[in-house]
């Protein structure tokens, strides 16, 4: 692949979709887009750059873009982040949202579902506090493939053992030979959807706790701070963001802080620390 | 340092579990069957077992019951390790005690992740 391919199919990911490919991640270019060339019945890499760079043919540039996302993702990832929702994040809107009793959840780059679907456990195993609420969870996703196995909920032995507690999959799963498919109850508590980052966050309204993870670390920082931003304006004073493991907002956006003790949480500012306020009131 | 018990009939099984499990910094005692593992539970409870369903002697199953039946201050957790791969053998795994279960086969990343769950690292 010549300089020229790299630098016109890289232009082409970061318009469609923020993500940032740099120059030593080049040689995942031509893996990544071989099966693609192989599904539009191109006769290789190169003849697939050719006919990307001639056409406007949004299907074809959609899969150029999808191929090139890392869709990796795992139920409870870093457990932490479910743990918080659990202990603090959830008591706290219980409180402050019992006159509405509504809560809304963004799960804005969902993958393949394991993050809204923990999320969803989390809540069904609150059930009895929650009887009378009404609880929203928005799972959205660049990639349409992607968002169809979220949907579907069915995943393999590997996929069901890496984070996700036993009783949990008996609880939730039925069982088809070697696949382990989601609950249709929980299934029916998501609403899963396409939505591009880098479009206009307003549309899809308010939400008390945004779950924003392993996404941004793909974009740079200007990319980076308008979805920042963009998200600190979809979000009550006591809002909740959660960020990945190698993510945060220092240095990018003056939006959101860190919630004091509570790692990878922030909330915006200026804010009285919802938990500090939990405990007094 | 924690102790992991390893019960599997397989040398095979218990020498890439003890590798794996080594990294994750456990010392590591091995048995062959339920009954060599309920010896060695009874002469020092380890603080972890990972437990193979189906080995001569007495199974994993039978090991687990009467290792819920010891009087111990500190019982172990114990993660199953087996090829037993339904819901029913899961549950009834649950249901005699086990805290984790593992479908064969296993990597290190699985057995991180259980291990982590669990509270064990
Ligand atoms: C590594 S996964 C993260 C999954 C999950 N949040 C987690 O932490 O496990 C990253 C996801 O971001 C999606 N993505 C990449 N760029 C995006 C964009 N501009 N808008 C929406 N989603 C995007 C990819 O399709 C991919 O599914």
């Amino acid at each position: 692949m010549n300089v020229k391919d790299f630098e016109f199919i890289s232009q082409l990911l970061y318009k469609r979709s923020g993500l940032v490919l740099t120059q030593e991640k080049a040689y995942l270019l031509e893996s990544r887009l071989n099966p693609v060339a192989r599904k539009w019945e191109f006769k290789g890499f190169d003849e697939l750059v050719a006919a990307v760079r001639a056409s406007g043919n949004e299907k074809l540039l959609n899969d150029v873009t999808e191929a090139m996302t890392t869709n990796e993702s795992f139920f409870f990832r870093d457990q932490k982040p479910f743990t918080q929702f659990k202990e603090m994040i959830l008591p706290h809107l219980l409180q402050n949202r019992s006159s509405t009793k509504k809560i809304r959840i963004w799960s804005a780059a969902c993958s393949s579902g394991q993050e809204p679907y923990t999320l969803a456990m989390l809540l069904s195993e609150a059930k009895a506090q929650l009887a009378g609420w009404n609880v929203e969870i928005l799972a959205t996703d660049l990639s349409t493939e992607i968002l169809t196995k979220a949907k579907q909920g069915v995943y393999s032995q590997f996929e069901v053992q890496r984070g996700l507690p036993i009783s949990y999959l008996v609880k939730y799963f039925k069982q088809d030979g070697d696949k382990w498919q989601i609950d249709e109850k929980l299934r029916g508590m998501i609403n899963f959807r396409p939505f591009n980052l880098l479009s206009d966050l307003g549309a899809l309204g308010r939400f008390d706790v945004i779950y924003c993870r392993n996404v941004l670390i793909y974009f740079d920082q200007p990319t980076k701070a308008k979805v920042l931003d963009g998200m600190a304006k979809m979000m009550p004073e006591d809002g909740f963001l959660l960020l990945g493991g190698a993510e945060t907002v220092l240095g990018i956006s003056d939006s959101f802080k860190l919630i004091p003790g509570q790692r990878g949480i922030y909330g915006l500012t200026p804010q009285s620390d919802p938990i500090a306020a939990q405990k007094a009131s | 340092m924690k102790s992991c018990l390893v019960v599997d009939d397989s040398k095979v099984v218990r020498m890439v579990a003890r590798k794996i499990l080594e990294g994750l910094n456990f010392a590591i005692i091995e048995a062959e069957d339920g009954q060599q593992a309920l010896e060695a539970c009874q002469r020092e409870m380890p603080d972890a077992v990972l437990l193979d369903w189906n080995m001569p002697v007495m199974s994993g199953l039978e090991f687990l019951v009467e290792l819920r039946a010891l009087p111990a201050v500190q019982q172990p957790i114990v993660v199953f390790c087996t090829t037993e791969n339904d819901m029913a053998h899961i549950q009834q795994a649950i249901e005699a005690g086990a805290n984790e279960y593992i479908m064969k086969p296993f990597d290190s990343d699985i057995i991180e992740s259980k291990f982590s769950q669990v509270g064990l690292i």
